[in-house]
């Protein structure tokens, strides 16, 4: 079970606290309409899915119902930061 | 041709006795790979196997090769809870399910390995009045379908599995049920090992520990992979390997609408037979049935979270555990002896992918979800001819992935629930 | 009775069992008697008791093996009828007064099994997987062969009434979690408590100590059971420390989260007197210190299952734990020097040690010595090669073996013993180190597996680290302790010279025949497997370990190979030609011990299960006999039956009591959010498929949510309470789901947005009545708002006073007739309700539930969300192309998805109504639709019935349906054939039945 760190309560919270909401950094694009059916269809449907590395998205929603950022690794469930909607996760996996 | 030394009977476990076991001989080889294959088939579970075994069998291409990282039907074949029905709720889906079902029946015949396959028959309960709508019209479909399949009433869910707490008081109350007397469950290893066996007879290699690291993908269309074990060569590759289908996807630089989530289940301590059918709740996310080794085998809801450690959560267990304790309250006092978890690859309309790909000689079957194991002979036989024609078989035809772009979803999530 | 008699095998003194205290128990229908302190196992082996189960497969008689967790074989059937309990340990049943226990396997009983001859005869037929092999001729026979099968499988049963016991759970936080308090374990505790620091100490024994309380050695010149004793008081004296005895940490889950089972009251009874039975700790750790020690491994030879042939380490507990020697004549076979502490303490106990039998060829050291000088027979170099005898030991074959353990190098003799006490070397409990992910490392020097590298902030102490010495144990607990505290550890140990000898792995004694001629060598006692057998699994090509557990189903028992597992391995590493290191090890899961379900389901169980939510009005509903449906978690009333009435007559009755006059509903259940902000209407405008910017304060209007794949999702009525404020509606299920939504599209891609969002569901209640008289009810009660048609029009709402409370009046109508939704503070929902239904008795308001509900909605052709569509339909496939925006500026969610190829199709199915043809027909909701029901299966089908029901005021059955092209249908004949053989046939129509012009509503 894990212990997510909410960075809007700045408190460590129980997994049961939090309801999660799939891969973050996906933005809505600005103009649907000029999308091609698969650019709609890659946005809507398409996950990168990693085995490592996820930036995704939880909610408080037994607590302050804010959404925020989670860097995980899917395979040992570390979390390795949270941080707040709008900011960019320092943690990328990527050699600096 | 099997060679008749090695078929497997009462006779020849006879007469093997009589030289205490010590002329077996191997299930299947370990032949070392060659250096190329028409079909390199990557992923050695049940469904990755039964290609292998019908595109031998049935489309004469016997020069393939499974390629396991692990060991055979190490992953989610052997972490199920080996549930087989075909009742689902599309016409898409149910008949690409019941072709499975029909490909189970005398399956251990076909194999000569006994998988076990008992059709002790699947409920799935009903707790409210619009998950009676939802079963009457799945019922429906599935009739005109030609698919097995009945509503019961609650009397006739207690008459058939008595121990049911069908009380009207509780929480959520038996309203009544769906009921496919001719699914049920099989023994899981034992249907990768058939499978194993059967293509390893027919010449197909199966190779074990040998991870694929890379695609190799040349102007538009593939020519082979890179494994653990060296370079590869295939004219056609085909990517059997659920929970990491996207990191295969990713290797030949594809996306997948897939999500790989942990699915839990657990078994009790093994107790003398106590239900006889498999028990299913969507609404309470839960379901049981009973091995023959007499363990309770408990499927749990599965956690929100992506995750390849093949773990999940515990309050996920004990909200499952809860609402077996309310449907069977007398197993309260029975006890759990193994949780473990899956890697369950998930589409956003809980269907399968069995699809060609933008890369020539490329194939994906994956997505099943919750639903692979009971589909594996289906999966495979459709797969198979998918791969041998560089074509869907019919059957397969509504399960690109182009339907993520078209819009031509099959979203069993509607009526199905997601317990599967 | 005589209890000393009875307890043949009990000595005279010492253990830590109270002897003041006789109890009574019965075991397979006899009565016996034990001590206080005793566990079941020790007190059936003080009475002799040498049988106590039936092995799985080859109905072999098995006796007591073990003392603790790695028991195998002692599986009991506890107790009866509704407390019974399925296949607990005897080595772990605290042995209290009345105890009643019965053996799980054997017909007519344990004792005289028949079913041995089954097992004997047939039992060369069986092998592992023999029943892949066969059965399969005829097909239709195999669930007739598994009958038979699942008959003799399985060990207790589960009782057929429900659990009389109630189980709870606690959440607790800690600095440090010590799992286990045997030496290790309590230094580690005493340090970080010493330390200040929140601690959580965890044992599975009733009291704390470990291998401590069965040992002679001293700690600090302290004999080693005191010291424990006295360093339990102190934990137990600190307030910053929690001790928790029986109690089992079964689970390590991620980011140090740790299930743990406390037997509260199972060492008094069957049931509890009073309070819960057992409790789960879900404890959240800063650190964790395991400290769960090692068990002992058991050696493979020829019998080694017989009743008599026990763990070395178990046999010395038995003596100094419980006083009890379960043998008089004892071989000792043992591959390290542990063995010989055991002889030591069967000589001391007056018992007579016929050899010791080494397997090394020159044991040398301190234990050596001193059982030389207690004189007892060593036989250096020698194996116990076959247990003998037909239900208990009688004889132990003894035979010289080379240095590698692999050969036979003389003849065997027999040697007479009723008892074969058997070291093997320890296995560290790696258990819960593996649950998060961490793979076991082999360890050369130990010959075992030690917890390997994890992610978790996990500290490894003493034997759970192959650190076997007890002082080693201490000082490794000190130093972890105080390590998870931040400290420096505060004690030093000694505990006297613990000098040992170097331990020879063996994992399989050899034999004079080959491995598939001798005598069965078992491997791991509750399945069956035998050494054969995992060398015929590795013949047949199973050659990965998990392979082997698969095929064999080693360490798939209760105990999951807790000591068969190391032994399995290694003779898979030596079949195939590889280490063990090679060839690794399985995974073990959770449970470390099996938990009770009830326990895992706590008291969220009966009407705890899920939360019921009542609304303000609950009372008066049950008062006036309302039955209820569940919709989400609430529960509505579903119709008011009056006496004698069916439950048709009560629709109708409630239909046409709206239709015709006036109806109340409780609408409290739709979910209400809250919104407000500057940019609440932009906010709107995006998630609502219509416009909103011209929306005026005082108007409500209509709303369809979707997903971004273009299908409806939720809709409601969204009044606009001022010019930045609106109240939004929801669907009853829908409504934290539509919040959520709300929330996340506002904070992850709108933050820009001032907006404002807060669930008001349960703050407000809803009373919404219905009919041509519902002005004139209303209008009794409020004379502040101008109520006449003109002033307050339909799609309006009003502030006002409604029976001297403030209200909201919404005039909005789900019936098709003129309606008003009065929402009052939820305390005032019950007055409120009642000041309207006692207004509205002139008019004989008629009190209707939600199946009413559905059908005046239906005449209507209004949608429900999740029973007229199902997420595969969009606004167009509802046939309301009206409310999709065409000029917004922005694109809406689920917008784009309507131009994908298949979403613009004109064939998709679509929402219509259906009008039977037998104007007494309603179509079953959930039939299917086919334009011939002629045609073979499988059909063509077109849709589904949705929703269907008998209309009383129209005088036919109507229904909603979605068919393929249902719009391009109108007034084509459609089927539903039903399971019954009837064919029903129906007309495609407009869903709406009645009032298509809605005259009424706006009246």
């Amino acid at each position: 079970m894990l212990h997510i760190y909410c960075p809007y309560c700045e408190e460590m919270r129980e997994e049961e606290e939090f309801s999660y909401a799939g891969e973050a950094h996906i933005a809505r694009p600005l103009d649907p309409e000029s999308l091609t059916d698969a650019q709609w269809g890659d946005y809507v449907f398409f996950r990168t899915n990693p085995r490592g590395l996820h930036h995704e998205m939880w909610n408080h929603a037994a607590g302050c119902r804010r959404y925020f950022n989670v860097t995980r690794d899917t395979q040992t469930y570390v979390i390795h930061e949270t941080y707040k909607m709008g900011e960019q996760p320092s943690v990328t996996g990527e050699k600096p | 041709m099997v060679d008749p030394m090695k078929k497997y009977s009462g006779f020849s476990l006879f007469k093997h006795a009589l030289k205490h076991h010590e002329d077996w001989q191997k299930t299947w080889r370990s032949p070392r790979p060659k250096q190329s294959y028409d079909v390199i088939i990557v992923g050695g579970g049940g469904h990755g196997l039964a290609t292998a075994y019908y595109l031998a069998k049935e489309h004469g291409i016997t020069n393939v090769a499974v390629l396991e990282k692990g060991y055979l039907g190490g992953g989610n074949t052997a972490r199920n809870t080996t549930i087989v029905r075909s009742n689902y709720l599309w016409d898409e889906s149910s008949r690409l399910y019941d072709h499975a079902l029909d490909l189970w029946y005398g399956l251990s015949q076909d194999l000569n390995y006994n998988v076990m396959f008992s059709s002790r028959g699947v409920m799935n309960l009903g707790h409210n009045l619009q998950d009676m709508r939802d079963i009457e019209r799945r019922v429906n479909a599935n009739r005109l379908n030609g698919i097995d399949a009945a509503v019961l009433t609650t009397k006739e869910v207690k008459d058939i599995v008595p121990i049911i707490n069908d009380s009207q008081d509780i929480r959520y109350p038996i309203l009544g049920a769906s009921w496919q007397k001719t699914g049920g469950v099989a023994r899981h290893d034992a249907v990768a090992w058939g499978y194993a066996r059967g293509a390893d007879q027919l010449g197909v290699d199966l190779i074990q520990q040998c991870e694929v690291t890379d695609i190799v993908v040349e102007q538009g269309a593939v020519t082979g992979v890179q494994t653990s074990q060296g370079f590869i060569g295939a004219k056609k590759v085909a990517c059997v390997t659920a929970g990491n289908s996207g990191v295969m996807a990713s290797m030949a630089g594809i996306r997948l609408p897939l999500e790989s989530h942990p699915l839990q289940a657990l078994v009790s301590e093994p107790i003398k037979p106590i239900i006889d059918t498999v028990v299913m709740s969507n609404a309470v996310h839960a379901y049981v049935s009973q091995s023959d080794k007499g363990d309770l085998v408990i499927g749990a809801g599965i956690d929100a979270y992506n995750g390849y450690g093949q773990r999940g959560s515990l309050h996920v267990v004990e909200h499952t555990l809860s609402a077996i304790c309310e449907l069977f309250p007398m197993f309260s006092r029975v006890r759990m002896n193994r949780a473990w978890g899956g890697i369950v690859d998930t589409c956003p309309d809980a269907c399968p992918i069995i699809s060609k790909t933008q890369v020539d000689g490329l194939y994906f079957n994956c997505g099943w979800g919750t639903g692979g194991f009971k589909a594996t002979p289906g999966s495979g036989h459709v797969f198979a001819h998918t791969v041998a024609h560089d074509d869907p078989h019919p059957l397969a035809k509504p399960f690109t992935i182009d339907r993520f772009n078209t819009g031509h979803l099959i979203d069993e999530h509607g009526a199905a629930g997601v317990a599967h | 009775m005589s209890t000393k008699q009875d307890q043949c095998h009990r000595l005279e003194q010492g253990g830590r069992i109270d002897r003041s205290q006789p109890l009574t128990f019965t075991w397979n229908g006899k009565q016996y008697q034990g001590y206080k302190g005793d566990t079941l196992a020790s007190a059936m082996l003080a009475n002799g008791i040498k049988i106590v189960g039936r092995s799985f497969k080859y109905s072999r008689p098995r006796g007591i093996f073990g003392h603790g967790a790695e028991e195998a074989n002692a599986l009991m059937q506890l107790g009866v009828g509704k407390e019974t309990i399925p296949n607990p340990r005897a080595t772990q049943i605290e042995l209290f007064d009345g105890l009643t226990a019965t053996a799980t396997n054997g017909w007519p009983s344990a004792d005289f099994d028949l079913m041995e001859w089954v097992g004997k005869i047939g039992g060369k037929m069986m092998p592992p997987g023999f029943y892949y092999k066969t059965f399969m001729w005829p097909e239709k026979m195999w669930m007739t062969y598994e009958k038979f099968i699942r008959k003799a499988a399985g060990y207790g049963k589960a009782s057929l009434e429900a659990d009389p016991d109630i189980y709870d759970k606690l959440n607790r936080h800690c600095d440090v979690m010590v799992v286990g308090a045997g030496p290790a374990g309590l230094a580690a505790a005493l340090e970080a408590g010493r330390a200040g620091k929140r601690v959580i100490i965890a044992d599975e024994q009733d009291e704390f100590g470990g291998s401590l309380l069965a040992s002679k050695q001293t700690i600090n010149g302290q004999a080693a059971a005191a010291w424990a004793e006295s360093a339990a008081a102190e934990l137990a004296a600190m307030d910053n420390v929690l001790c928790l005895s029986r109690t089992t940490v079964f689970g390590y889950y991620d980011h140090n989260f740790l299930g743990a089972l406390e037997r509260r009251t199972d060492h008094e009874g069957m049931t509890a007197k009073s309070g819960s039975r057992q409790r789960i700790h879900r404890i959240r750790a800063h650190e964790v210190v395991l400290a769960a020690g090692a068990l002992e491994r058991p050696l493979v030879f020829a019998n080694n299952d017989l009743p008599g042939v026990m763990l070395s380490g178990s046999v010395a507990t038995y003596i100094n734990r419980y006083g009890v020697v379960p043998g008089n004549r004892c071989v000792v076979m043992t591959t390290n020097d542990s063995g010989y502490q055991t002889a030591l303490d069967i000589t001391a106990a007056g018992r007579t040690v016929v050899a010791i039998v080494d397997t090394r060829q020159q044991p040398e050291g301190r234990l050596i010595e001193a059982a030389r000088a207690a004189g007892i027979v060593i036989k250096a170099g020698h194996a116990v090669i076959e247990a003998q005898g037909s239900k208990q030991v009688t004889d132990a074959l003894v035979a010289p073996i080379d240095a590698a353990g692999e050969q036979i190098t003389g003849k065997p003799v027999s040697l007479s013993c009723d008892l074969i006490a058997v070291a093997g070397g320890w296995s560290p409990v790696v258990h819960l180190s593996c649950h998060t992910g961490s793979r076991p490392q082999w360890n050369d020097t130990i010959a075992a597996f030690v917890p390997g590298p994890s992610v978790q902030r996990q500290h490894l102490a003493g034997a759970v680290n192959g650190e076997y010495t007890t002082v080693g144990a201490l000082q490794a607990g000190a130093q972890m302790g105080a390590l998870a505290a931040g400290s420096e550890a505060t004690t030093s140990y000694d505990c006297g010279d613990e000098s040992v000898g170097l331990a020879q792995a063996l994992y399989l004694v050899p034999h004079t025949k080959p491995v598939s001629r001798a005598p069965k060598q078992f491997v791991d006692f509750q399945n069956d497997v035998t050494a054969a057998g995992i060398e015929l699994a590795n013949r047949e090509g199973f050659e990965s370990i998990e392979h082997v557990k698969r095929y064999t189903a080693m360490g798939f028992g209760t105990d999951q190979g807790k000591t068969g597992n190391i032994n399995g391995m290694a003779i898979t590493a030596k079949n195939l030609g590889k280490t063990i290191a090679e060839t690794g090890t399985t995974i073990f899961r959770p449970a470390y011990t099996p938990v009770t379900f009830g326990a895992m389901g706590g008291r969220d169980i009966g009407e705890l299960l899920d939360p019921a939510r009542h609304t303000a009005m609950h009372p008066w509903h049950v008062e006036n006999g309302a039955l209820f449906e569940n919709v989400g978690q609430w529960k509505r009333p579903w119709y008011y039956p009056k006496a004698g009435e069916t439950m048709q007559q009560a629709l109708n009755r409630e239909c046409m009591a709206v239709r015709n006059s006036v109806g109340i509903l409780d609408a409290s259940t739709l979910g209400k959010i809250d919104i407000q902000g500057r940019d609440a209407r932009e906010f709107l405008n995006r998630v609502y498929t219509n416009a909103w910017s011209k929306l005026a304060p005082g108007k409500c209007r209509y709303g369809l949510m979707l997903k971004e794949d273009g299908m409806v999702f939720d809709d409601g009525v969204t009044a606009c309470l001022d010019d930045n404020h609106f109240l939004m509606t929801t669907t009853s299920g829908g409504a934290a789901a539509v919040l959520s939504w709300l929330e996340m599209w506002h904070q992850t891609e709108w933050p820009e947005l001032e907006v404002y969002f807060t669930s008001v569901t349960d703050q407000w209640a809803t009373c919404s009545f219905s009919g041509p008289n519902a002005r004139k009810v209303l209008a009794k009660l409020c004379d502040d708002v101008d109520l006449s048609a003109e002033a307050f029009k339909f799609m309006d709402w009003r502030a006002g006073t409604v029976a001297g409370v403030k209200a909201r009046i919404f005039r909005i109508s789900f019936t098709g007739e003129l309606a008003y939704e009065v929402n009052v503070p939820a305390n005032q929902g019950l007055y409120m309700w009642q000041q309207i239904v006692a207004a509205g008795a002139e008019f004989g308001i008629t009190p209707y539930g939600t199946e009413t509900m559905h059908v005046l909605r239906a005449e209507k052709g209004y949608i429900i969300v999740g029973q007229d569509t199902d997420g595969s339909l969009t606004p167009q496939d509802c046939g309301m192309h009206w409310i999709v925006g065409k000029n917004k500026d922005f694109s809406f969610l689920g917008k784009r998805s309507f131009t994908r190829p298949d979403t613009s199709r004109e064939d998709r199915k679509h929402l219509v109504g259906l009008k039977p043809k037998d104007p007494t027909v309603v179509l079953p909701e959930g039939a299917q639709i086919v334009p011939d029901p002629k045609q073979p299966i499988p059909m063509d089908m077109l849709g589904h019935v949705t929703s269907s029901y008998w209309s009383e005021c129209l005088g036919h059955g109507i229904a909603l349906a979605t068919v393929k092209s249902g719009h391009h249908k109108m007034g084509d004949t459609v089927y539903c054939p039903l399971a019954d053989g009837r064919v029903l046939a129906a007309e495609i129509c407009s869903p709406v039945f009645y009032d298509p012009k809605g005259e009424r509503h706006n009246d």
